[in-house]
């Protein structure tokens, strides 16, 4: 609160101010207003001081406040920037040279290309691939989460970042960014909000605002000539006072806060934005490609049948199936063990005197099993366990087809198992969809963004998942290739897309969505290709990130229409003050019934600078947004900020006027 | 009386309908190129005139090639009227014997008929000759309206289309304005004026001797041609000075109808024009919508102020109440054969549609009357506004409307799925600032210089409404006078000339590259979450955007003007 006061006053400087050019105008006609003051105080024009000291300090207070509310955003980052800036400055690097030699260097002299060390207890001193190795990495610096994660060479989870620190084992990493560019000092910016550019909508916003601002100026500048055609004179602090009520002071002091705060949101929910435009176009975004595995589904499918046939009973099926997937570390593998043993409690391998031979899954075979003597025990797809028991002799029961299409009609997958020649039963495989998946699209739906599923399944197994999750759409059979075709095809139907992504495979995927999050726990090219980092790599925060753009978009829109709203009030209370000595009629105008000509004037320009401090906790929670349609949300907003903000200060400026002429100021 | 008011508004506002949707129809036809019943004969004419001027027709222009045709084209015809009326004296056509017009009148004259304005400085029977009427004044109402059909076409085709880098063809559509939509409605209206009594001759003037014996000479000419056009290209510019108060300009109560119909005709056509070209009829007529209701709500605002009369000779015992035998009001300046319902209903809607025309002294409306009057053009233009200028207004106000309030949705903004940036939020302000910096700032010289004060006939707030009024006209391209005003003076005659040009053509090229810039854009599908344009909602945010821009421009003028005024004559004061 101190530290935002002071940066309230430091931000007076004209030369920071101009960036915010509504609040730059009203520092140039404070100083105006200022100058006019001593003019008049030197002239001894005793009668004019009290008033128009009190005009010039409130127009002072509005240029404070607007800062005020900027300096507040920007404080919330600031000491979340102090940790991270502690982190990075003070880390030393072991620098592999070209000779193999080890280095000490400060992390700080790293360029992109450069090898290190890291050891357990080190704090990896840059952004950077693992070339070598597989460590336990602690994020907590970046993402909050003490648990440690597995980093290792090649796949998708050899990134590792500036700032984290090695928990165990040794990896050696290949810088990829030189210091200043690195992960942490863009987060750094990003939460003291130092380098913020103004988005492309900021842009455009500002753009209405000066607009605005030039009518006005014009409105009030033209003034005095027709005042003096009316016999009405006109005093420069009461030019400025107008004007200022008039140009949108509320939403130009607060632009800058709510862009800051809507970064800040995303944030506290553990994604970073690369840019700001990356937020706006989250609120566009009305498509949305999700994985199926990890983000509709639970990551893998699970043994949840056996099905024996040809007259086998269930438990040597059980026991089949469970010695054929001893050796299988695969998710899929590992989850048959279980589920035989939760059948049939069997435990420990009944091998016998032989030696067990396992036989790997391959992509090519796609089967797995183990050789036991004599015994052939594989499980795999239907098509090669049928081929193979063919190739030994067996025969192929007559039930076996209607089971396992029935399987997969379901979305599951039938995994056959044969015992050499013999067809012993299916595993039925299943996909375990997310609990409440369902209503979060249904959420999505109302918010008007399409869900779109991608899944290598074949497309009977894709549609069964579809209907159980309800997304709205999906492809069957994707390869890495498709996302990016879908992503094109769709932009090309006029459509905003997000998607999340880890793989490598995933980069120009993510680049060509219009907002493409990464993961954290993914490779460094997908990192590098997202416009947003999810540091909890979890991919159903994409709806938080969407909803956290419309509010800022929101907020935005509401402020503008509440502030030009609030220019009806102020010009009833204004205008007649004005012209009141030259035309009394028209005090017929004054129907806030205001106590005399200056305290309407000032009782306006304290209502201008008191509803931009009034309106900070607003623009930094943002307007609440609720998934019920666009016409609804518009509905509600006009009326709220539209009308709201006609009322509003007819009320605020009475009061004001009752306080000021109460207290005798004016 | 309230019944009769409805029963000629309710007429009109009836038979304004069908006229927009089949003229809308048409006029998509037209430009588009298909097929309509006038082809036959028009085809031929039209390939005669590309081929003596060497046009290919079917060559797209970018919008800054259009907009540089379109200029070329309003610069020659602005020079050769004003030559021509420096020497109508040398040349033939000229019966009454018209002197060459002074070099400051015909510079304004010349800006006035370019620009579609239509502001006559001039008395037209004591100032131009016939040959100045018809080839230089007529010609001119033909295309300067015909060059606002135009542009709206090039700029709807930038709303409507898709990575696009061109929006028509102007020497195209300059063509098919004038044949297919100006020539043949103001042939037909022509006709039927002269079947009301309107005279068509190049007759020298009539002298009668009137019952008392005096010597009255009877001004006439080619007027039901310069009429039909003048209404149909929403000029305004009348044969007489008079204007359309004048018995051989308007003379029966159904001519009345049939002119108020005929200037806002195109205006309203496009509305539905651009609904078809949008692919949504319902985008047309959600436009359509707001200025209907923005113009219903002035005319019935004006009707009751006119109706209501003048309290100040309430006082002296004058019976102003309707009855069988009058319409009762503040019949001051009003024809009694249109008596309070269709002056003010003209006056409301001459001034929404930048027409200009007007059938009663603006001068003497009661002041809320003339605040409708003023404000209605203060609006920009865009409530039917003038043959074109009205649906680009309108477009722009509704790009800027989906601006400020469509943020409120959560999405960056976007108009018929293309999204509003930061460019085309540069130009619509830039389109937006023009109107106010070019009517303020001259009316402040004119309120602090003694040439802008000496033109002025009344003193207090109404003498600040004439040569607010004038501006404003001017600006908003309108032409209508507020009367009163000597607006023949070098200093008003330059002024408004300036004003007329600016407000003209400095909108213009914001708007065309508003529509350039939109068309290069790819269109976004709507979806659940898309920001509605159609509608209601969106047409009551319309009207408010609106009104707001306009009230908070010139509330501080107006306040000064026709607002204290009526509050001044309400408590019985009067200045003098």
């Amino acid at each position: 609160m101190v530290r935002a006061c002071l940066d309230a006053l430091r931000k007076l400087d004209p030369r920071a101010l101009i960036r915010n050019p509504v609040i730059f105008v009203v520092e140039v006609t404070s100083l105006l207003s200022s100058a006019v003051l001593v003019h008049d105080f030197s002239r001894g024009y005793r009668g004019l001081i009290p008033f128009e000291f009190q005009v010039v300090v409130w127009l002072w207070f509005t240029v404070i406040f607007a800062n005020f509310a900027e300096a507040m955003a920007e404080g919330r980052g600031k000491a979340q920037a102090d940790t991270l800036r502690r982190t990075r400055t003070e880390t030393q690097a072991k620098k592999l040279a070209e000779d193999g030699q080890l280095q000490k260097v400060p992390a700080t002299s790293l360029r992109r290309g450069d090898t290190v060390l890291c050891e357990a207890g080190d704090i990896i001193p840059g952004d950077g691939e693992i070339v070598e190795g597989v460590a336990a990495v602690n994020e907590a610096a970046i993402t909050g989460e003490s648990a440690p994660v597995i980093r290792e060479a090649g796949g998708d989870r050899s990134a590792v970042t500036g700032g984290t620190l090695v928990i165990s084992d040794s990896i050696k990493v290949q810088i990829s960014a030189n210091p200043g560019e690195t992960f942490l000092d863009r987060m750094i910016a990003l939460v003291e909000g130092a380098q913020r550019r103004k988005t492309p909508n900021e842009i455009a916003l500002t753009i209405l605002l000066v607009g605005l601002t030039i009518v006005f100026l014009l409105a009030v500048a033209t003034l005095p000539s027709f005042a003096r055609y009316a016999g009405a004179g006109t005093t420069v602090p009461m030019l400025v006072a107008l004007f200022v009520c008039l140009i949108p002071t509320t939403i130009g002091g607060l632009l800058s806060a709510i862009g800051i705060a809507g970064m800040d949101r995303l944030v506290q929910h553990n994604v970073l934005a690369m840019s700001g435009r990356a937020v706006e176009a989250a609120g566009d975004v009305d498509t949305l490609l999700l994985d199926k595995t990890g983000t509709i589904t639970l990551g893998n499918r699970m043994a949840s049948e056996f099905i024996p046939v040809g007259g086998v009973a269930l438990e040597l099926l059980a026991e089949t199936a469970h010695l054929a997937s001893l050796a299988d570390e695969t998710p899929e593998g590992r989850s048959v063990v279980t589920l035989a043993k939760r059948q049939f409690g069997l435990r420990a391998p009944q091998t016998g005197q032989e030696q067990p031979k396992f036989v790997a899954f391959s992509a090519h075979t796609r089967m797995s099993g183990v050789d036991l003597g004599s015994r052939n025990i594989r499980k795999g797809a239907a098509e090669q366990v049928i081929e193979f028991a063919r190739q030994l002799g067996g025969a192929v029961p007559p039930e076996l087809a209607p089971i396992t299409d029935a399987i997969a009609r379901e979305g599951g997958t039938p995994l056959v198992v044969a015992d050499g020649p013999r067809i012993v039963g299916v595993i039925h495989l299943k996909d375990v969809v997310k609990e409440g998946i369902r209503e979060r699209f249904a959420r999505l739906r109302a918010m008007g963004l399409r869900t779109v599923m991608i899944t290598g399944d074949n497309p009977l197994t894709a549609q069964a998942i579809a209907r159980e999750s309800g997304v709205d759409d999906f492809v069957a059979e994707a390869t890495p290739e498709t996302k990016l075709k879908l992503i094109r095809q769709e932009q090309a139907k006029g459509r905003m897309v997000a998607m999340i992504g880890d793989g490598t495979n995933d980069a120009p995927a993510l680049a060509q969505a219009d907002v493409g999050i990464a993961m954290n726990a993914g490779t460094q090219a997908a990192r590098e290709a997202g416009n947003m980092v999810d540091l909890d790599s979890n991919p159903t925060k994409v709806m938080e990130v969407v909803e956290i753009g419309k509010q800022l978009l929101m907020t935005r829109g509401a402020l503008t229409t509440f502030s030009i709203a609030n220019d009806i009030a102020k010009y009833f209370a204004i205008i007649p003050a004005m012209f009141m000595a030259a035309y009394p009629e028209l005090s017929a105008l004054n129907v806030m019934g205001l106590a005399t000509p200056e305290s309407a004037i000032l009782s306006a320009v304290i209502f201008n600078a008191l509803i931009i401090v009034l309106l900070i906790p607003l623009s930094l929670r943002g307007v609440e947004y609720r998934p019920v349609g666009a016409a609804r949300i518009l509905a509600r907003n006009l009326l709220v900020y539209g009308l709201g903000g006609i009322v509003v200060p007819f009320i605020g400026i009475k009061l004001i006027d009752l306080v000021v002429a109460g207290l005798g100021w004016a | 009386m309230f019944w009769n008011a409805l029963a000629q508004v309710g007429l009109f506002s009836v038979v304004l309908l069908p006229v927009t949707v089949v003229l809308g129809r048409y006029l998509a036809r037209v430009f588009s190129g298909e097929r309509t019943a006038l082809d036959p004969v028009l085809r031929p004419v039209e390939r005669l005139i590309y081929q003596v001027s060497g046009i290919d027709p079917r060559s797209e222009m970018t919008w800054a090639e259009y907009a540089v045709a379109m200029l070329l084209f309003q610069l020659v015809g602005m020079v050769f009227l004003y030559l021509l009326e420096r020497v109508q004296a040398f040349l033939p056509l000229n019966p009454q014997r018209m002197a060459a017009v002074p070099a400051d009148l015909a510079f304004n004259t010349a800006a006035s008929f370019v620009t579609n304005t239509d502001w006559q400085a001039y008395a037209g029977e004591t100032t131009m000759s016939y040959l100045t009427q018809m080839a230089g004044l007529t010609y001119q109402n033909f295309v300067s309206a015909a060059t606002g059909i135009g542009v709206a076409m090039a700029i709807i085709r930038g709303f409507v289309r898709r990575s696009a880098k061109t929006v028509g063809n102007f020497w195209y559509d300059l063509v098919r304005a004038t044949l297919w939509v100006e020539l043949p409605l103001s042939l037909v209206l022509a006709l039927v004026l002269l079947w009301q009594g309107v005279p068509q001759n190049l007759d020298p003037y009539v002298h009668a001797t009137t019952l008392e014996g005096a010597h009255q000479s009877i001004a006439e000419g080619p007027v039901a041609s310069q009429e039909a056009i003048k209404y149909v290209g929403t000029n305004g510019g009348g044969f007489f000075n008079a204007n359309s108060a004048h018995p051989y300009e308007n003379p029966t109560p159904l001519t009345n109808l049939l002119e108020l119909l005929a200037f806002v005709a195109v205006s309203a056509g496009l509305t539905y024009t651009f609904g078809l070209m949008a692919g949504d009829t319902r985008q047309g007529w959600t436009l359509f919508g707001a200025m209907a209701f923005i113009f219903l709500v002035g005319a019935a605002g004006a009707i009751a102020a006119e109706q209501h009369g003048n309290p100040l000779l309430a006082r002296l015992g004058i019976d102003q109440r309707a009855s069988a035998l009058q319409c009762g009001g503040n019949m001051e300046g009003k024809e009694v054969r249109f008596g309070i319902v269709q002056s003010a209903l003209f006056a409301a809607l001459t001034t929404d549609v930048a027409c200009g025309g007007v059938n009663a002294a603006h001068d003497s409306l009661m002041p809320l009357g003339g605040l409708v009057a003023l404000l209605n053009m203060q609006l920009g233009e865009v409530v039917f506004g003038g043959a074109g200028a009205g649906i680009v207004g309108m477009l722009v106000m509704a790009v800027l409307s989906v601006f400020v309030a469509g943020l409120m949705v959560g999405r960056t903004p976007e108009y018929l799925g293309k999204k509003i940036e930061s460019r085309e939020m540069k130009l619509a302000m830039l389109y937006v600032l023009v109107f106010p910096a070019v009517v303020l700032l001259l009316a402040a010289v004119a309120g602090s210089t003694a040439s802008g004060l000496a033109s002025l006939s009344n003193p207090g707030p109404h003498g600040f409404s004439q040569f607010l009024y004038a501006f404003t006209s001017g600006a908003a391209n309108n032409g209508s006078a507020f009367g009163g005003l000597n607006a023949n003076t070098p200093f008003y005659n330059l002024l408004i000339g300036l004003d007329m040009l600016v407000g003209r053509y400095l909108m213009i090229i914001p708007a065309l590259a508003l529509g350039g810039s939109l068309g290069a854009k790819r269109a976004l599908a709507p979806s659940a979450g898309t920001f509605p344009t159609t509608g209601l909602l969106f047409a009551a945010l319309l009207v408010g955007v609106i009104l707001i821009v306009a009230g908070l421009t010139f509330f501080p003028a107006l306040s000064l003007g026709p607002i204290v005024e009526h509050l001044a004559l309400m408590a019985g004061k009067t200045f003098k």
